[in-house]
């Protein structure tokens, strides 16, 4: 467990683009708090923030922490996975799908969630406040 | 111009067959059908299931409005009485007469009654017709002792009807000395003998009865050997004598020993009067099978239709269940060497006995003998009709694994040609059933018995239509495979193999070895439920931990708003007062809503994420456990007080119910399961509505199985009775197993059993008998489950890494979810409603 850590930790995440004009960053987390392979929950003043340690694809992402589809504040705990080859988070009430890149509902046609971009310095995770979407 | 008219004489099943078939090729004809009983043509077949709750209106043949809607003209009750050839003309019971042009005898068989002395007394009856059961059946219930003569295909149907009706003492005396003259040897009467006195029946073979004693009513039976056996009634069943009295007092010509006779067409010396069925004789023989009837029926049909069909004689293979046991017979069975090489199988312990007869070059398969185990019988009459060439070593078709659909041999369904007759009843072959299939008129069995009629007989072949409709269905890349999710191409039973071999333990060591991509909410879960079923190990280890199901990750029920609820165990639904106080002070402590479940235990619901280790803690303390109420394995085993406080207790219900619940609490399953013991057959624990129940008896305990409440309620069935209590367990440890390893995901064992091919029947004897081998093996699997049990709570409490994952917030670990609201309700908090937006 501990070499796999290192191992991800001297790769490039995949998926963080550089995201210079993100200019307001949320110190969420050191990196060994997330959850490898599922969610953790970040408060954000009143708002909250799911933030997702996808492992097994070395890629992480964050989004808004409020299912749409019945309002509760449950993403963080949800089982992730992937559609094809798509990244979702399902949610743990009613088991809806959201899209973990684009926040898109991959189930029936409740509205799509926000998602914020993520990056990590030097072992802490950074969530951009401005939403990508 | 006038429609020819066609008069059938007789409504039984051969009669109604003609008319059918008749009818499917042209409604030209008028047909007009006389019976001597008073209902519709009935399965005759299946007689003695009337005694096991199938109606009349079950048996029958067809429904109420079928004679009218094919302009069919049914007399009912009304025999005709005399047929005046020269006029053709037929005159009735009622005093009517009706002209013919063609005439049909279809007037079956009666029983034949040997000449012994004594046969007209009370208590003597014959086995035939719906009125000779109900008759047999009154007569029954003032009957202790009851005798059958004749000890064959029938005589054995009469001896299950009679303990079925409950006499104690049934006998079966037969003057040959084997059972089943006609269709099995010597070797294979003494297994069936056996089996049968096991089943508390007794059998005298050699034995000739002298006469019927009694003064009034049959008392006893006497035999040549001077031997007297009592018997408070008596069923003959010694054979069937055909129905030829009407057309021998025409001047028909008939046998010497009865029979009409008749040529290839079904013609008799009369060219417009024609026999078929039990009452023909052809080329001297009676065929007393329905298979051989129904052809002769659809050979007139078609002949009278302007086709040329011909009888040739018919195969006289059968296979039937008697009282449970198979018996099956097929194509030359009673060759001898040096005619034949014979292969014989035979296993005393478990009452199997199967020959084959092959030929001197070890070529064909020329007919055999199947006892106790006939599940190779339809690939062996096909491999012997078609003269399918043997493998090198024939004797792998009998020696097939026990429960295996196919023999270890190259002869599958695949190798039969197009050609070959699969159902006998009704005459379809293979190429009939893969053509259907192919062109997409039926996809399932209902649909394929509907379009072809194939397995609507006697249903002996229906194991074989499904092979062949799976088979054309795969073939056509339509068959859908019960895969999991677009990450695993395996069926949950097969990947539960695959991981008990490869001795996987985690989420991603499954995925990476058996599985592709990255998982999703539908795989997570289930292969988390598989490594706990298989390894036991603690469900929240790292990385195991989130392909858990919600619940299951936070070993608490998600609830409305967010909030958790706390269940500790009560075995039995006992518990102390002392725990009792605990619970009200934690639920007060941690402002708690309770509730008393239907499971006999208390729920406090409205916890917070934060504060369930520290709830769980002051639990575990107090002593209590976890459960398990977020898991898919054992709930609560519910029970009556039982024997030590109810005065109609037999048993100590409450005592039993803790020890199941310990036994199997933490089990992970496919679903949840429940379980309830009651101290009586009052009932008071509902155990026939759950996964397993236990009911208590004066001699034991009852056990039921596959019961469910919930919004499809179900009863469970009876799997045993009177069992002492360690057999009670050791046959739960091999249902429990059993369910595990082969329920598909999230199906509660009720439909498991529904799903099941063979019911309850088959899971009896896979429990009871051990049919597929597998007990010793899963009475050690759950052995070992049982053993590695943890409270998963006092587990999760103790470990740091664990604990830390119950808090809400990463960044803010001391502060709960601020969005989450009750309101007020009768004195206590409630979850505030779903937020619109």
């Amino acid at each position: 467990m501990e070499n796999s850590l290192i191992n991800n930790l001297s790769k490039p995440y995949k998926n963080l683009k550089i995201m210079n004009e993100q200019s307001n960053w949320l110190a969420a987390c050191r990196v060994e708090d997330a959850i490898e392979n599922g969610g953790v929950c970040v408060k954000h003043g009143e708002d909250q923030i799911a933030l997702f340690y996808f492992t097994r694809r070395n890629e992480w992402y964050a989004t808004q922490n409020e299912c749409p589809h019945k309002k509760q504040m449950a993403l963080s705990r949800g089982m992730i996975g992937s559609a094809t080859d798509e990244p979702k988070v399902a949610c743990p009430f009613h088991k809806k799908t959201f899209s973990l890149s684009t926040g898109e509902c991959l189930s029936g046609d409740e509205c799509a969630i926000k998602t914020y971009p993520v990056k990590i310095e030097n072992g802490t995770v950074y969530i951009g406040t401005t939403p990508k979407s | 111009m006038k429609e020819p008219q066609i008069i059938v004489i007789g409504n039984g099943m051969v009669g109604y067959k003609f008319c059918e078939k008749l009818r499917s090729k042209t409604s030209s004809f008028n047909v007009i059908v006389f019976g001597e009983e008073p209902r519709r043509a009935y399965d005759r077949v299946h007689l003695s299931e009337y005694f096991n709750g199938k109606t009349a209106e079950d048996l029958s043949l067809s429904t109420e409005n079928w004679y009218q809607e094919q302009n069919i003209t049914l007399f009912l009750n009304n025999p005709v009485t005399e047929i005046d050839r020269e006029q053709q003309k037929v005159y009735t019971a009622n005093g009517l007469d009706y002209s013919y042009d063609i005439l049909v005898f279809a007037t079956g068989s009666g029983a034949f009654v040997p000449n012994i002395p004594g046969t007209e007394k009370e208590g003597v009856f014959v086995y035939r017709t719906i009125e000779d059961l109900d008759l047999i059946s009154s007569y029954a219930k003032k009957a202790r002792t009851a005798s059958v003569i004749g000890g064959g295909l029938l005589g054995l149907e009469a001896a299950k009807a009679l303990i079925d009706l409950g006499i104690e003492k049934t006998s079966i005396i037969e003057f040959a000395p084997r059972l089943m003259p006609r269709q099995i040897d010597a070797a294979g009467s003494d297994m069936l003998k056996s089996k049968l006195t096991d089943l508390g029946l007794q059998i005298h073979l050699n034995k000739n009865t002298t006469s019927i004693e009694g003064d009034g009513c049959i008392t006893a039976l006497k035999f040549s050997d001077d031997t007297v056996l009592d018997a408070d009634m008596l069923v003959i069943s010694a054979g069937i004598k055909p129905r030829d009295e009407l057309a021998k007092a025409c001047g028909i010509e008939v046998g010497p020993r009865g029979g009409i006779v008749v040529d290839q067409k079904m013609q008799t010396n009369d060219p417009a009067v024609f026999a078929i069925g039990e009452c023909a004789l052809y080329d001297g023989m009676i065929y007393g099978l329905i298979a051989p009837g129904y052809e002769m029926a659809e050979v007139l049909a078609a002949n009278l239709c302007e086709g040329d069909k011909a009888f040739t004689g018919f195969d006289m293979s059968t296979k039937l269940k008697l009282i449970g046991i198979d018996v099956a017979s097929f194509g030359d069975n009673f060759i001898t060497e040096p005619d034949c090489r014979t292969i014989i199988f035979e296993n005393k312990h478990k009452g199997v006995y199967k020959r084959i007869n092959v030929s001197n070059d070890g070529q064909y398969l020329l007919g055999g003998i199947l006892i106790g185990d006939a599940t190779a019988y339809n690939l062996l009459l096909q491999t012997s009709n078609n003269r399918i060439v043997l493998s090198e070593n024939p004797e792998e078709l009998i020696l097939a694994a026990s429960g295996g659909s196919e023999p270890a041999s190259g002869t599958g369904i695949t190798s039969l040609p197009d050609s070959a007759l699969i159902c006998s009843c009704e005459g379809v072959s293979k190429g009939d059933i893969c053509s259907a299939v192919a062109n997409g008129s039926c996809e399932n069995i209902d649909e394929v018995k509907k379009c072809t009629k194939a397995g609507t007989g006697c249903g002996g072949c229906l194991p074989m239509v499904k092979d062949l409709m799976t088979y054309t269905l795969k073939s056509q890349g339509k068959y859908i495979k019960n895969v999991i999710c677009e990450h695993f191409n395996y069926s949950r039973q097969e990947l539960y193999d695959l991981i008990h071999i490869h001795e996987l333990k985690s989420y991603d060591a499954v995925l990476d070895a058996l599985g592709k991509n990255d998982g999703c909410e539908v795989c997570k879960p289930l292969v988390s439920s598989l490594l706990a079923s298989l390894w036991n190990e603690m469900i929240l280890k790292k990385g195991n931990d989130v392909a858990q199901d919600s619940n299951d990750r936070f070993l608490a029920n998600i609830q409305k708003g967010g909030s958790y609820s706390v269940v500790p165990r009560v075995p039995g639904g006992e518990i102390t007062p002392d725990k009792l106080i605990v619970i009200g002070e934690v639920a007060k402590k941690y402002n708690l809503y309770t509730k008393i479940t239907g499971g006999q235990r208390i729920d406090m619901f409205g916890a917070h994420l934060n504060d369930l280790p520290i709830i769980w803690e002051e639990l575990i303390a107090a002593g209590f456990e976890s459960g398990h109420a977020y898991g898919k394995g054992l709930r609560t085993v519910k029970s009556c007080v039982g024997s030590t406080w109810c005065r109609f207790g037999l048993h100590d219900s409450v005592s039993f119910a803790i020890r199941i619940e310990e036994r199997y609490r933490g089990i992970r399953a496919p679903h949840k399961f429940k379980s309830a013991v009651s101290g009586c057959i009052r009932e008071c624990a509902e155990a026939q509505s759950k996964d397993f129940g236990i009911i208590a008896t004066e001699k034991g305990w009852n056990l039921y199985v596959c019961g469910n409440g919930g919004s499809k309620p179900q009863h469970a069935l009876l799997l045993a009775t009177d069992l002492d209590t360690e057999t009670c367990i050791k046959y739960i440890d091999r249902f429990l197993m059993f369910y595990i390893r082969t329920a598909d995901p999230l199906t509660r064992t009720a439909t498991w059993l529904n799903k099941m091919e063979g019911g309850i029947d088959y899971l009896r004897n896979v429990i009871i008998n051990d049919s597929l081998g597998m007990a010793t093996q899963w009475e050690n699997e759950i052995e070992k489950l049982i053993a590695s049990y943890k409270c998963e709570w006092k587990e999760a409490v103790e470990n740091p890494a664990i604990r830390k994952r119950f808090s809400h917030f990463v960044n803010a670990p001391e502060d709960k979810d601020p969005t989450i609201e009750f309101v007020e309700m009768r004195g206590q908090k409630r979850t505030a409603e779903w937020k619109t937006v």
